[in-house]
Parts: structure tokens; C-alpha cells; sequence
């Protein structure tokens, strides 16, 4: 299951980070994006994959890790995912501003000269 | 008063003052002064206050925990060396307040002024008193800073500002030196403060590390106190206001540097180093600046250099390693602080009365001003050296030392020379200063009419000169009991023996200073024409511009080496950026992994499940078929981004993730959302038919991209790898699990890690994404498409239903009576109240089981989203008063509201109290005040995604204001549409 997960990662950050060398800015937002996919499996996947385990204690219970899955990481994760979200929003706007003020779509606000 | 009130008062009370002169208004001088006055005389009043403790042979001290972790206390101690410093900082200090007064011109912004004043004040009381070598570098710093703030007042000009710029640069960089040295000094000794440090001498002497400690911290000190060759900055500085030059370049900055080597004479001093390093730094510096004083013919500018060339002399003295030299020192740095406040503030009075400094047009003031003119002659006769005055004496001890002085290798064996031509020099330059300005005959063409200043602007004068000749006349009754108290301390409490006499009967240091007054004269008069001829700078020496070199190496540091590094190394491009960020990140990784090695792991591979792998086969898929879509077809992307998104879902749900799951769908969908709103925005971009492929250059740089793609996903993987196969022994997760329910009163681990282990991090982030929502807003307010994106889509367009596609933006009649889309309409109604249940119902068993303010928030902006898609934006806006900000500022306030609640109950911020209520129907709902930010969190996300998705959803109501409609009969018919757009101008 382990080399899933790991190949996954390894798809998800290397489409990203194609992406995030290309020229035109929708390009590099998706990129952002599949690279953030990437980096959140890879933080949520330090806390091993685990079945059926989900961190949800019974009332007055004191859990252990022999019985759940890392919370920790997960925690981590629901930040990231959030923050990830705020981030390609803005990378959004901006791109749309830089657009109608350059009026060209790449990532320097002007073409690559020849 | 107990110690540490007054020493905390002492250093405290200039900057309360400067906060407070700060806020009065433009004009308000006298309010200013009188503020500033009132400090200092206070300051003054404490010091005295302190007299018996440190006359006793007492330390005051004062202690306050800092950073107790790192075994730093902050504390202030004064001796009876500190003690002086602190006297000569606040009583000079009131004079040069009561001077500035009726200095400064009336249009001058005179509160900012003595804020200035006071700051630097403080600082330099702060250097004095500081008990501890690291809290001595910060102030020592703060006097750079604000000696820079002073010395730029008058920054309208260019001189101010140079001159300012440039004491910063060499003071501020003496004073990094410094910090550095304090911190190797702390290393020696093993504790920075300062009784440790003066405690630990001959360890300090002894250890490996001392010459680079010493080497340090005399930059700093030499920095700060002008010596050769860092003198340049000082001459520089008298683009000051007169008051600020006096009390600067008297009594304070350029004294800190000495201050600070007699402070530390007991740990460093007495090695051959020290000898070499200040001793010769001292005798060159006395003799340059000696010289080059003669040969200035602005007032301030001789001042200056003469200053140059008495803080050599105390280097030199400090530089000697004798006891009797030490207290020369000492005493002189009284006498100068005297005879040159008073000089500078003379200066002042001349240049404020007559319009100028320059002493080639000055002539014959005597007659005009003639009691200023008797009150400069005493205090530059005190200056040359005149017997009956301060500068005798301690001249004449520098003199007796100088005959003394045992050196290593004989070096100082031109000693005696040496001092005697200093002190022929500063006759010299003494006699310039005073013929030149108040003999001859009056002058003709000065740009005001001298005459007498007033009198209370003289009065600080008269008052110093007046320390002058008692200090001269009997010394022993007047300064006697001060020297002794400050130099006692320095010389752990032992005094050597020593005279403060006017005679001494006939010796030899009476015969050299008779032929330095004689040889001083004897060069004035052979210089006469010289000097008339209006020399722009001195012979022999006049090469070493110290103003251009300075000036050139700051412009190669600063300009042509930056720009030539920028060529080298910069760009302006995204792309290489980005190139070198990834291919910093391989390599990094790539290098941990050479030096340390990968083991195998410590968990055995789980079973592959082909479901999964089946669902990464298609997310695989989708993540490289969105890099191979995005340039041409960007809503294909978006489908295929949101297909690897949903397989990071299912991964998620399957490894017990389920909040994870939760929260990452409905961020997948808003987002979706989110793009394809901007889509519209973009230019058309298609592949062109029939052209050749790209050029070999798009080639190789596509391929180098590849292989980097190939690179990090390929090292991301073998590092997640690596990662998912081995568990470390301890884990804090661990903590987590025992504690969520018991301490936190959840059974949902994730959530209350997020809003009660860790809320101050999700408050953090909540900020941020309230930050981002209105930074988007902001943007999109000004936002202008690009012109060939402001017509209708094609689509719209072109459709059959050209003006039932535009009534996505018509008013809301329009929507009742159409027929497009109106299965999924009614189902998007029907669905409203149920999502908003389906909201609250996650909202609240948050805590106990997945769910959360976040995912809740998420679900009510997609069903308002949802409605705006199928209804349009002004049939929603119609039926529903959407106020997104408020929903941001409620949020906001109720979750930082909740964590401060906890501060009323003795708790730290965030602290949460649960328990359970029962509720009718409902059952056990947990109340745990993390409910509550979790409340708060529900309302800012809400507000956030609604502000994002509804101002870019604006962009077309907009747009299709501005844009040109295919007639329409329907519309035709009717009267042009006012527009809702609440949000809109």
C-alpha cells in the first residue's frame, strides 16, 4: 500500500512541478495546486497509513496510538489544506489582475523575447 | 528611593519624555524644553541622589529577569565610574536643553528635536548603566540610531544627510564589531554580566580567544569615539544643530567609545595588544587631528578635529596601562566635556548671531559680543592648555606620563615629542579660533548684524566655563572627591597616589607645557599668512581625504558591486526562480541523502488493495493529464485537477481520515468553482494549425523542466517512501490521544488538536484566510479586463437563447419565466435548507465526531454558491442580503472574543471550559468553548469564500454593463435594467 501512496505523491508533485516552470499563470495555479495535493498526502502519509482507525475516541476514553491513527499530522493537514485553499484564491486574483493590467497571461506580465 | 527604582527611573525617563515630546504639536517649543529640561534635571537630581551610595565605595544594582531560559538577566549597576558618566550625560544634557532652546529657529519642528534628544539621552544613560555586556552593545547601538536621528535633523539638506548616513555606517558597524566582541568576551568568561566580566581579568588575558574579543570590541570603541582612521565621520557630523554637536561631541556619543575601554581597562587592558591597538591609535589620532584642526576654517569644523585629537589624547592615556595614566584620562574626559560643550555652544552663539561659521569672514566680534568673546577665550584658553584652567592640569599629568610611560620595544620612547607637538598644535588651533573670530577688525560683510545673544542662551555657557576655572583653580576641593569616586571602582578600589595641584614647582612637565604654549604661538603667527590665504584643506595631509575614500568604498559596496552581483545572479524572470527554488530543494535532498544514507525501514509493507490502486491509476492519470491540458484546454485541466483531488479524497477517507475527507471535497469544490469563474478572464489560446513544432530552444528548456519534474516527483516519492515504512519510538501524537478527551472534552482527536491543543495556530490561519478574502476583494474592486475579454463569451453570444443566457445577469423577472436549466433550479432551491442543516449538524458535532467549523463554513458558501450558479447573480441577490464582511468581522471577533473570555478567568489565551448540555430533541451537545471559536471559525469562512467567489461572480455583471449586447426584442420592449450589485459602486 505504502509504494501507492508514494507513487501518487511522486505523480501528483512532478505534474505540479512541471507546471509551476511553465509560462502562463492558469498553468502555474493548477500547478500549485497538484503540488499542494502532493505535499499534504506527504505530511498526512508521515503519520502512517492506517485502516479503520480514524481518531475518534469513545467518551471519557484515553486513547493511545496502538489503537488510532496519528491525529497529529492530520491536524497539520486540515491547516494546510485551508491555507492551501487561501492561497490559490489569491494566486487567482492576482493572476486576473496581472492580466487585464499587462494584458498578456505569462508569469512575467510581458513575452519572452526572442 | 530604592536602588533599582532609581536606576530603572534613570534610564526609563528620557524615552517616556521622548514618547511624550513626540506627541506634542509642531510648534510647541517651549512646552518641549521645558519637558526635556525637567527630564534631565531629574535625571541630574537621581545621580545626585546616588552620591552617598557610590561614595561609599557602594554598587547600586538592579536586576530583572529577560530571558531566564538562557541565563540572561537584564540589569543596570552604577559605580562611582558609572556614576560620573551619568552625571555628565544628564547635567550636561540640561544645559544643552536649556541652550537648544533659544538655538533652534522658530519654523524648526523643535518637539521632534528634543524627542531626539531625549532617546539618545536614554540610550546613552542605558550604555552607562548597563550591568550586562549584551544589553551595553544594544544601547550602544540605540546612541548610533538615534545620534543618526539628531545629526540628520535638519534633513532638507544634503550635508545633514550625508553627514548622518555616514556616522551610522562607521558607528553602526563598530557596533555590530562590538556586539560580536561582547559575545566572544561572554564565551571567556562564561556569563555576560558585567561584574563576572571585570571580575575575570587575567582568565580573559589568558585565553585563546582574547585577541579576536579584544580586536571586536575595540572597533566598536574606536569606531565610536573617531579615532584614526575612523575619525572621518565626525568632522561629517557638524552638519548638526550646534546644541546637538555639543552635547554629542562633548559629554556623550564620541565619549562612549572611551568610556567604554576605561570601563573594560580592568579585564582587557595591561597586554602589550591593548598597548599597541589603543596606544597607537590614540598618539596618531591626537597628532592628526591636532593637525589638521589648525588648518579648518569653519568654527564647528575646528571643534571637530580638536574633539578628534582630545579623544586621542584620552586613548593614548587609556592605551598606557598605568594607574596614574587612567586617572589622567578620566579627568580629562571631565575637562574636555567641560571646555568643548562650552566651545561648541560659543560657536553656536556666533554662528546664530552673525549668520556664519566661516572664521575668514568672521573678524573682530570682540567688540560686538563681548562677554561671549571672554567666555570663549577662557574656555579655548582652557582648551591650549592655559595654566589656572582644567586643561592644565590634566595636560600636565599627560605630560608627566608621557615621561614615564614604559613601553615594550621602546616604542614610546618619541612620547614626550609627540605630546608636546599635540600640545603646541592645539594652541595653535585654540589662538585660530579665538583671533580669528574676535580680534582684527570688525567685520563688514556678515550676513546679520552681530550682537549679544540672549541671556539665558548664554547662561549654559557661562556655567561651564565658570567649572572650568574652579576645576583650574582648586582642583582638589572641586573635582577632587568626583575623580576619586569614579576612578576607584576601575582600579578595584585601590587609588594610587596622585596630586591635583596647580604647582608643582618647576619639573619638567612645566617646562614642556611652557614650550608648547611658546611653540603653539611661535606656529600660529609663522602659519599667519598661510592661513589667509584660505587654505581648503590642510598641506601634507590634504590627500587623505578620509570623506572620499569613504564615499568611494560605499559606492563600490553599495552600487557597483550590488549591481554586478545582480547581473550575475539575479533575474527578474518567475521561471529561473522557480527553477532554482525546485532544483534547490532536489539537491538539498539529494545531499542529506549522500552524506547520511537511507536504511532500510522498520515497518514491513502493508498488503497493496487494488481498489486503491485502481482509484491512483485514475488520479495518476488525471494529475499528468491536468499538466498536459492546462496551456490549451483549461476547463479540461480543471476536470482533471478535480479528479486527482477526489482521489486524494478517497485516500484520505481510506487511511482514517475523515475530516481530512470532509474538508478537502468541499475546499475541492469551492475551488473548482473558484477557477472556473476566473476562466472567463483569460485569453483564448489555441494551438495554431499547420506551424512546425517548437523551436529547438522551447525544446531543451521543456526537457530540462521534465527531467527536474521527473526529479522532485521521483525524490518525493522515495522520501514519502521512506518515510511511510519506518515509525519513530516516541511520537506526540501520543499526548494528543491521552489527553483530548480528558483535558480537551472531545472525542473528535483531529478537532480538538485544531481548536483547542493548537487553536492559537487555527486562529492564526483563520486570520490569514480573512486577510486573503479581503485582498482578493480589494483587488477585484479595481480589477480591468484585458478589452478582448470584455464582450460576451461566444457561447452567450452566439447561443439561440442569446438573451437567456444574459439573464444570468438580468433582474430576477427574467430567471421566473424562463425555462433554461430548470430541473437542477428547482432541485438547487429544494437542496438549500437541507445543506444548511447538513451545515449546522456538522457545525456541532464537530468536537465528538468529523466535521468542524471549517467544513461547516464550506458547505453554506456552496449551497449560496449554488444558487448563484443556477439562479444568476441578481434573482439570489434579490431574495437574499448576503454581508460577507460582516461574516469575516463576527467570525473574527467571536473567536479571538472566546480565547481572550479565557483571560478573565486567570487562564492563558485560549484556554477552553467544556461540558455537555442536554437539549430537548437534540440530545448531548458538547459546550465546550472551543464550540464557540469553532462558531466563530464557521462565520469568518463563511464570509471569506462568499467575499472571494461573489466579487469575481461580479466581474460579469459588470463586464456585461460595459459591453455591447446583441439587440434583443425582449429587451428592446423593456426599460433598461437598473443593476442591483449592492457590492457595486
Amino acid at each position: 500500500m505504502e509504494l501507492v501512496v508514494a507513487l501518487a505523491i511522486g505523480v501528483l508533485a512532478g505534474s505540479g512541478v512541471w507546471l509551476l516552470l511553465r509560462p502562463r499563470t492558469f498553468q502555474v495555479a493548477i500547478g500549485l495546486a497538484l503540488l499542494s495535493y502532493a505535499v499534504n498526502l506527504f505530511i498526512f502519509s508521515t503519520g502512517g497509513l492506517r485502516t479503520g482507525a480514524a481518531a475518534i475516541l469513545e467518551r471519557g476514553q484515553e486513547g493511545s496510538l496502538g489503537q488510532f491513527a496519528d491525529p497529529l499530522p492530520q491536524a497539520l493537514v486540515l491547516t494546510a489544506i485551508v491555507i492551501g485553499f487561501a492561497t490559490t484564491a489569491l494566486l487567482l486574483v492576482l493572476l486576473l489582475a496581472a492580466r487585464g493590467l499587462t494584458g498578456t497571461d505569462h508569469v512575467d506580465g510581458r513575452e519572452r523575447d526572442r | 528611593m530604592p536602588d533599582s527604582l532609581l536606576l530603572l527611573a534613570l534610564v526609563l525617563l528620557p524615552f517616556a519624555g521622548a514618547i511624550v515630546a513626540g506627541l506634542l504639536p509642531t510648534h510647541a517649543r517651549n512646552a518641549a524644553a521645558a519637558l526635556a529640561g525637567g527630564v534631565a534635571l531629574t535625571a541630574l537630581a537621581l545621580v545626585w541622589a546616588a552620591y552617598p551610595t557610590v561614595r561609599a565605595g557602594e554598587v547600586l544594582r538592579a536586576e530583572f529577569a529577560w530571558v531566564p531560559a538562557l541565563g540572561l538577566t537584564a540589569s543596570l549597576r552604577m559605580d562611582g565610574f558609572a556614576w560620573l558618566f551619568a552625571g555628565l550625560v544628564s547635567g550636561i544634557g540640561a544645559l544643552v536643553v536649556l541652550y537648544a532652546r533659544y538655538y533652534m529657529a522658530q519654523e524648526d519642528p523643535v518637539p521632534r528635536f528634543f524627542a531626539f534628544l531625549l532617546a539618545f539621552m536614554g540610550a546613552m544613560t542605558g550604555v552607562v548603566l548597563a550591568g550586562n555586556v549584551i544589553q551595553l552593545a544594544f544601547f550602544w547601538e540605540l546612541t548610533s540610531l538615534f545620534s543618526f536621528l539628531l545629526i540628520g535633523y535638519w534633513h532638507h539638506t544634503a550635508a545633514a544627510r550625508d553627514g548622518a548616513r555616514m556616522a551610522m555606517t562607521i558607528t553602526g558597524a563598530g557596533g555590530l564589531a562590538l556586539f560580536a566582541g561582547v559575545l566572544v568576551l561572554g564565551h571567556i568568561v562564561g556569563s555576560y554580566e558585567l561584574d563576572a566580566v571585570l571580575a575575570a581579568g587575567d582568565r580573559i588575558r589568558d585565553h585563546d580567544l582574547y585577541l579576536p574579543a579584544l580586536i571586536l570590541i575595540l572597533l566598536g570603541a574606536l569606531t565610536k569615539s573617531a579615532q584614526f582612521p575612523f575619525h572621518v565621520w565626525l568632522p561629517q557630523a557638524m552638519a548638526a544643530p550646534t546644541p546637538v554637536s555639543a552635547y554629542l561631541h562633548s559629554a556623550t556619543l564620541v565619549k562612549a567609545g572611551v568610556f567604554l575601554m576605561a570601563r573594560l581597562w580592568p579585564a582587557l587592558g595591561g597586554t602589550d595588544a591593548w598597548f599597541l591597538i589603543v596606544g597607537s591609535a590614540g598618539l596618531i589620532t591626537l597628532l592628526v587631528g591636532a593637525y589638521i584642526a589648525i588648518f579648518q576654517n569653519d568654527l564647528k569644523g575646528l571643534l571637530a578635529y580638536s574633539t578628534i585629537s582630545h579623544l586621542g589624547l584620552i586613548t593614548l592615556l587609556l592605551g598606557l596601562n598605568s594607574q596614574l595614566a587612567l586617572v589622567a584620562a578620566v579627568f580629562h574626559i571631565l575637562n574636555h566635556a567641560a571646555f568643548k560643550a562650552s566651545l561648541f555652544m560659543a560657536a553656536g552663539i556666533i554662528d546664530h548671531e552673525t549668520g556664519t561659521r566661516d572664521i575668514r569672514r568672521l573678524s573682530g566680534l570682540n567688540r560686538s559680543m563681548p562677554f561671549t568673546a571672554r567666555l570663549a577665550l577662557v574656555a579655548a584658553a582652557a582648551m591650549a592648555g592655559v595654566p589656572l584652567l582644567n586643561g592644565f592640569i590634566s595636560k600636565e599629568m599627560f605630560f608627566a606620563e608621557a615621561l614615564t610611560a614604559d613601553s615594550p620595544m621602546g616604542l614610546m620612547n618619541i612620547l614626550p615629542v609627540a605630546a608636546m607637538l599635540g600640545s603646541a598644535f592645539s594652541v595653535a588651533y585654540s589662538l585660530r579660533f579665538i583671533h580669528g573670530a574676535f580680534f582684527g577688525p570688525p567685520a563688514t560683510d556678515l550676513p546679520r548684524s552681530p550682537h549679544e545673544p540672549e541671556t539665558w542662551m548664554r547662561l549654559p555657557v557661562e556655567l561651564l566655563v565658570l567649572t572650568c576655572i574652579m576645576v583650574g583653580v582648586l582642583p582638589a576641593a572641586t573635582v577632587g572627591p568626583f575623580l576619586a569616586v569614579a576612578v576607584a571602582p576601575l582600579l578595584g578600589g585601590e587609588l594610587p597616589y596622585y596630586s591635583l595641584a596647580v604647582w608643582h614647582g618647576f619639573n619638567l612637565p612645566l617646562l614642556m607645557s611652557v614650550v608648547a604654549l611658546a611653540g603653539g604661538v611661535l606656529l600660529y603667527l609663522a602659519l599667519q599668512r598661510r592661513l589667509r590665504q584660505g587654505l581648503e584643506r590642510p598641506p601634507l595631509l590634504g590627500r587623505l581625504d578620509g570623506q572620499r575614500i569613504f564615499e568611494r568604498s560605499m559606492v563600490f559596496l553599495s552600487w557597483r558591486l550590488a549591481r554586478r552581483a545582480e547581473g550575475v545572479a539575479g533575474t527578474r524572470r518567475l521561471q529561473p526562480q522557480l527553477r532554482a527554488i525546485v532544483g534547490a530543494a532536489i539537491l538539498a535532498g539529494a545531499a542529506t541523502v549522500w552524506w547520511r544514507g537511507v536504511g532500510p525501514g522498520n515497518l514491513p509493507p502493508s498488503p497493496v488493495d487494488p481498489v486503491l490502486a485502481l482509484v491512483w491509476l485514475c488520479g495518476g492519470a488525471c494529475a499528468l493529464g491536468a499538466a498536459w491540458m492546462a496551456k490549451f484546454h483549461r476547463v479540461a485541466a480543471l476536470i482533471l485537477l478535480g479528479g486527482a483531488g477526489l482521489a486524494v479524497v478517497v485516500t484520505f477517507v481510506w487511511f482514517s481520515a475523515p475530516d481530512l475527507a470532509l474538508t478537502q471535497l468541499t475546499v475541492e469544490v469551492v475551488t473548482t468553482v473558484l477557477l472556473l469563474l476566473g476562466l472567463r478572464w483569460l485569453p483564448q489560446r489555441m494551438p495554431r494549425p499547420g506551424e512546425r513544432g517548437p523551436e529547438v530552444l522551447t525544446r531543451t528548456r521543456r526537457l530540462r523542466d521534465l527531467a527536474l519534474a521527473v526529479a522532485a516527483g521521483g525524490g518525493l516519492a522515495a522520501l514519502s517512501y521512506a518515510v511511510m515504512t519506518r515509525v519513530p519510538p516516541e511520537l506526540l501524537a501520543q499526548h494528543f490521544l491521552a489527553r483530548a478527551y480528558t483535558e480537551g472534552g472531545g472525542t473528535n482527536v483531529v478537532n480538538v488538536i485544531l481548536v483547542d491543543f493548537r487553536g492559537f495556530d487555527t486562529l492564526g490561519e483563520v486570520f490569514v484566510v480573512a486577510a486573503v478574502a479581503l485582498t482578493a476583494y480589494a483587488l477585484l474592486r479595481r480589477f480591468r479586463p484585458a478589452p478582448e475579454s470584455i464582450g460576451l463569451p461566444d457561447q452567450q453570444a452566439q447561443s439561440e437563447h442569446g438573451v437567456a443566457g444574459a439573464a444570468v445577469t438580468t433582474r430576477g423577472a427574467m430567471r421566473d419565466g424562463a425555462d433554461w436549466l430548470l430541473v437542477p433550479f428547482t432541485l438547487t432551491r429544494l437542496l438549500f435548507p437541507v445543506m444548511l442543516i447538513v451545515a449546522v449538524f456538522l457545525l456541532l458535532r464537530g468536537h465528538d465526531l468529523p466535521g468542524g467549523g471549517f467544513s461547516a463554513g464550506m458547505v453554506v458558501a456552496i449551497a449560496i454558491i449554488l444558487q448563484y450558479m443556477i439562479g444568476g447573480t441578481d434573482w439570489t441577490e434579490d431574495r437574499m442580503r448576503l454581508r460577507p464582511r460582516l461574516w469575516i468581522g463576527g467570525g473574527l471577533l467571536v473567536a479571538s472574543g472566546t480565547g481572550l473570555a479565557a483571560l478573565a478567568f486567570g487562564r492563558p489565551f485560549l484556554t477552553t471550559y467544556f461540558g455537555y448540555a442536554d437539549l430537548p430533541l437534540i440530545g448531548q451537545v458538547p459546550t465546550a468553548s472551543a464550540l464557540v471559536f469553532d462558531i466563530g471559525i464557521f462565520a469568518l469562512v463563511v464570509g471569506a469564500t462568499l467575499l472571494m467567489l461573489v466579487a469575481l461572480a461580479h466581474q460579469s455583471v459588470r463586464a456585461h454593463r460595459a459591453a455591447p449586447r446583441p439587440p434583443a426584442p425582449a429587451e428592446a420592449a423593456r426599460a433598461p435594467a437598473p443593476l442591483v450589485a449592492a457590492e457595486e459602486r
